[in-house]
């Protein structure tokens, strides 16, 4: 298991440096001057401009400026949004808010998607299971901006059953339809998955032999089906993370909810270049992080995981 | 056994017509030899929802080649009346009229041709890359699949909205089709590339693939003449989903005000322009919503019978 944990963390390293070192790559060595780019439309300030220019160390060959942008990473500098607060104190703020809300939808997309797929499965070809593929085919077709506005309009607006925008704070009654929308774009991907997985393990030997054994319908399909077919699903879950993540900004941003995503979704409408690729950094590194926890929790609960080379 | 004599066993060896081995001569030479594409024909052809998304992407392709035929009213020439400002829909005007007065379903009509080109163009994309990266890393392994493989795992580490977003904000001044499909298609091929990869590791073991080694055929050879063809499939499979999510992602990038710039009619940005009068005009964020989820729902149900239909263990879950 140490072998394997090492193995994992070695693999990490290049990819971190490669994905800071794509977007840094990205952000400055692109045509005209970055400064000026990055403020679109606008005219900055000539002072910003010179600001930035040695904030970012322009004047310094392209590989030192990189370094020093990853030392800054290091020592949790990821530089200043455009009103000029620190990065890590508007995470601090609203950090707590989207991992509110991600659980929420977490909790919502696999407790929902594994129940109806779990059922699709085990009633394969029948009216449940068609009509759950019918409509998660539907839902995976809809772009979350537009579930978020029908969510909003019919919800909201028409039925007065949900508040339209968070209020401050983000209490969890105005965080569950925010989460029930964003639960929805990968709950259609958990239900075909469970079903394919559930179909796939209810062939298998095993089952077979606890059925002879004369084991209980009730007992079988937790214990014997469904918990083999859910290592897929977990797998899923963690790669899905950075759906997640930019669905959250979507989400966020159109439910004005006070958290990471919407600090993002504003700084992408209002052209503010810099706190834009701060906040992508911070996302992004975030994916790297859960998909290395749940790779080594899944080497913890597979052992055959941690023997594959 | 104490001595060394060797045991012996009869043998009985049944007459040909009483063994199962008579059925094979009993296959019919002069069937047209099946292959995985012929059966995928057959499979798909006998599904309703072959025909249903089939004519429907028939439709949008000529919605996008041809949209003068579907509207009178050419947004691209015709200045819009403020006076209509969230109009009504009214005769000649069927889906009322945007917030600058333009006419809701001709700019539909005209922006399918966005979408479709930066549908086609990631496509293009993240298949030559997918497949060139895929290809040499499962083929030749070692060092060269360990670098590929790395390299893509550094590009699929990034959320490609994520990074379309950072290209986008970086090429503001130069906002364009090309550059759109460029942002997506530059952070979107590596799970074409690891699909790949994953069929030539399989294929690679076939005994014809050892039997060319064997005749002295060159490993280029071997790799374009007889595993890659074998192993494309899973591609195609995952190519057709791929266009849908590129749609998507290139609607949300616009919604963002990344994407495409105003003058460029997209589905998109008009969702983006009408999200700010959503509780009173619902119906200019609507029709636009509509127009792209029932684009992106064809290619995704053809996606469906394209992978059922190349894939014989998927079709074993229908």
């Amino acid at each position: 298991m140490a072998g394997y944990i090492f193995r994992r963390v070695l693999q990490a390293i290049p990819v971190f440096f490669g994905t800071t070192f794509l977007i840094y790559f990205m952000v400055f060595a692109m045509p005209g001057d970055p400064i000026v780019a990055l403020f679109g439309d606008k005219t900055p300030n000539p002072a910003v401009i010179e600001q930035l220019r040695q904030q970012y160390h322009l004047d310094q060959p392209f590989i030192v400026q990189y370094f020093i942008y990853i030392g800054g990473i290091f020592r949790g500098d990821f530089g200043i949004s455009f009103s000029g607060e620190p990065v890590t104190q508007i995470l601090a703020r609203t950090f707590p808010v989207t991992i509110r809300l991600a659980i929420l939808a977490l909790l919502f997309q696999s407790i929902a998607g594994i129940v109806v797929g779990l059922y699709s499965g085990l009633r394969k070809g029948k009216l449940f299971d068609s009509s759950a593929l019918v409509v998660s085919l539907i839902l995976i077709s809809l772009p979350i901006f537009v579930i978020a506005y029908v969510a909003q309009y019919v919800f909201g607006v028409q039925l007065g059953l949900a508040r339209t925008t968070v209020g401050s704070g983000a209490p969890i009654q105005d965080l569950i339809m925010p989460a029930l929308v964003l639960a929805s774009v990968s709950f259609a991907q958990i239900v075909r998955l469970t079903r394919s997985s559930v179909i796939e393990t209810s062939g298998l030997d095993f089952v077979r032999t606890a059925y002879s054994k004369g084991l209980s319908r009730r007992r079988i399909v937790p214990v014997h089906i469904l918990r083999n077919s859910l290592i897929p699903v977990v797998t899923f879950l963690a790669t899905d993370f950075g759906v997640l993540l930019v669905g959250a900004t979507v989400t966020e941003g159109i439910f004005n909810v006070p958290g990471v995503g919407n600090t993002l979704y504003q700084a992408i409408i209002r052209g503010e270049g810099p706190t834009v690729v701060s906040f992508v950094t911070v996302m992004v590194l975030l994916y790297l992080v859960v998909n290395l926890v749940v790779d080594l929790l899944y080497g913890l609960l597979d052992p055959r995981i941690r023997l594959v080379k | 056994m104490s001595n060394n004599t060797p045991r012996s066993t009869t043998h009985f060896v049944a007459p040909l017509e009483e063994t199962p081995l008579v059925a094979i001569d009993a296959v019919k030479v002069d069937e047209k030899p099946s292959n995985l594409w012929i059966d995928a024909w057959r499979d798909a052809r006998r599904r309703p929802i072959f025909w249903i998304s089939g004519a429907l992407i028939l439709l949008i392709i000529a919605v996008a080649l041809l949209p003068s035929l579907f509207s009178p009213i050419n947004p691209l020439t015709e200045a819009c009346a403020l006076g209509d400002s969230n109009g009504d829909p009214s005769a000649g005007h069927l889906l009322g009229f945007t917030k600058q007065g333009c006419d809701v379903y001709a700019r539909i009509i005209y922006g399918t041709s966005t979408s479709i080109s930066v549908g086609l163009i990631v496509i293009l994309l993240t298949t030559v890359l997918g497949v060139a990266f895929g290809a040499f890393a499962g083929f030749f392994g070692g060092w060269v699949d360990a670098t590929l493989s790395r390299i893509g795992d550094i590009f699929f580490s990034i959320p490609y909205i994520l990074a379309a977003v950072v290209i986008m904000s970086v090429l503001s001044q130069y906002r364009s089709i090309w550059t759109i499909s460029l942002a997506i298609g530059l952070f979107a091929w590596p799970s074409t590339a690891r699909v790949l990869r994953a069929e030539i590791l399989r294929v690679k073991q076939a005994d014809y693939i050892t039997a060319s080694e064997a005749l002295g055929v060159s490993r280029m050879k071997i790799l374009f003449q007889h595993v890659l063809p074998n192993s494309i499939a899973p591609v195609i499979a995952i190519t057709t989903i791929s266009l849908a999510g590129a749609i998507v992602a290139e609607a949300t990038l616009s919604f963002l005000g990344v994407g495409l710039g105003g003058s460029i009619m997209s589905w998109g940005n008009d969702i983006n322009q009408a999200q700010r009068d959503i509780r009173v005009h619902p119906q200019t964020l609507i029709w636009p919503s509509l127009a792209l989820s029932v684009t992106v729902f064809s290619f995704i149900l053809m996606g469906e019978v394209v992978r059922d239909a190349l894939d014989p263990k998927a079709r074993a879950l229908r």
